[in-house]
């Protein structure tokens, strides 16, 4: 028996709207975001689930998503980065992000707002080592870790105001 | 990434059938964490991946029956972490999932997939050769249990044949709960394998019993029927010449996380650590 490596159609619901799509088997969630869909917004670096940069909630739950075959996100709903604003407004974590300063080359804040918002979700109101200890998954290269738990701490400041 | 066939089989029996067709071409696929990023980086090239999380046969992720707890091959970590049975009747099983890899990697990745990727430093295999667990392997044949010490061989070989699956992880729900405890070093904090990890528990009637990482070929397990160990006011020259005896079934090596010589002497003291810990648990009852 010779396997068949063709596509195979999935449907899928990104940011909330519907999509309808051919996946190559080997074809990741991330290149399905980003090549098909152009939702460059979530980054590509490590490519093998360290560092986190590719970060995505699908089915309200973060994971790498170079670590997913785009097959796999069949039926599943995906927020990206792109998903959280709403008519063009940041949320309170992402203008805490600008405000404090969290964002230096800003290649893993996509991921980084990601991990946050699921940490809130977890933890609305995280110490410093919940925080670090949540988003041990998400590096910095800049070495922002600092500005970024300011942000995570200031966004949930902004949130109980 | 080299192409491959994708099979999303909606049975047990279908996922066999296709492991037998194919043989060493197929890999199996629960959460993928070790599968895609060895399809990344080619140190794995498959013709077919068959994707296990589209079975009804494997919900629910965790059931208790008959005195056992049932884990199936699809669950994953953040959920075995967080489970209330498994936190109160085997919380270093929880610990130990709770600190592989990051919240990312938890979401994903499966408590089957851990073990089946048979690394020494599996983080959830200490805790399961303590706790006594039972690996269920669908085949052909039908189900057959495997003691989680007999299933592991060395680094990336379990005694699975060739068309059999992990279905599920069962643990035995001990009668009255033992102290248990999981600890383990590493050269980080967060997203690093262990350089040497222990799971201990001590039970009502003395016997300790060790599960050790990272310090051999596979997970080893250890036990202690004497009462020494599990009594923490024993005399300590005691306590450490049975640490010492049952610490020689290791066999550590140097490599790039530490050497060798470290690695021996942190076991003594981590292994101290945790069963201080397991101790103290079955005290508080």
């Amino acid at each position: 028996m010779t396997p068949v490596t063709q596509t195979r159609p999935i449907r899928l619901t990104v940011n909330r709207i519907p999509r309808q799509l051919d996946a190559a088997p080997h074809h990741t969630l991330l290149s399905l975001l980003r090549d098909d869909l152009g939702l460059t917004g979530t980054k590509a670096c490590c490519l093998v689930g360290e560092c986190g940069a590719c970060t995505v909630s699908l089915n309200g739950r973060i994971v790498d998503s170079c670590l997913v075959l785009a097959v796999e996100a069949d039926g599943a709903e995906v927020t990206t980065i792109e998903g959280l604003s709403t008519d063009g407004q940041l949320t309170r974590l992402q203008q805490a992000f600008l405000e404090q300063g969290a964002v230096q080359c800003g290649y893993c804040s996509p991921g980084q707002v990601m991990a946050a918002r699921d940490l809130l979700a977890q933890i609305p109101h995280p110490t410093v080592g919940e925080i670090r200890e949540g988003m041990v998954g998400n590096l910095c290269r800049c070495g922002c870790y600092e500005q970024i738990t300011d942000a995570v701490l200031a966004a949930v400041e902004a949130a109980d105001r | 990434m080299q192409t491959f066939a994708y099979e999303r089989p909606e049975t047990l029996a279908q996922a066999v059938t296709l492991l037998a067709a194919h043989g060493p071409g197929a890999r199996l696929l629960a959460g993928g964490t070790d599968l895609i990023a060895g399809l990344r980086n080619g140190t794995l090239r498959p013709a077919v991946v068959v994707d296990l999380k589209h079975i009804p046969e494997l919900s629910p992720a965790i059931s208790e029956a008959n005195g056992r707890l049932s884990i199936s091959a699809d669950t994953v970590l953040a959920d075995v972490a967080r489970d209330e049975r498994i936190r109160s009747h085997f919380p270093a099983l929880a610990e130990a999932a709770a600190s592989v890899g990051a919240v990312q990697i938890r979401n994903r990745a499966t408590l089957a997939g851990n073990i089946c990727n048979a690394s020494p430093a599996a983080d959830t295999a200490p805790p399961l050769l303590v706790y006594g667990a039972q690996v269920v392997a669908y085949g052909p044949l039908g189900v057959r249990r495997i003691p989680v010490d007999g299933f592991f061989v060395r680094s990336g070989e379990t005694t699975l044949t060739a068309d059999e699956l992990v279905a599920a992880i069962e643990l035995p729900v001990p009668d009255r709960p033992a102290g248990s405890a999981f600890g383990r070093l590493t050269r980080r904090r967060g997203v690093d394998l262990a350089t040497v990890s222990v799971c201990a528990s001590v039970n009502g009637s003395g016997i300790t019993r060790l599960g050790y990482g990272a310090v051999g070929p596979r997970p080893l397990l250890a036990a202690d029927d004497s009462g020494v160990l599990a009594d923490p006011a024993a005399d300590p020259a005691a306590r450490a010449s049975i640490l010492a005896r049952l610490a020689a079934a290791t066999s550590p090596i140097s490599d790039i996380r530490a050497s060798r010589e470290y690695r021996t002497d942190m076991l003594l003291l981590l292994t101290q650590r945790v069963l201080r810990a397991a101790i103290a648990r079955r005290a508080e009852g």
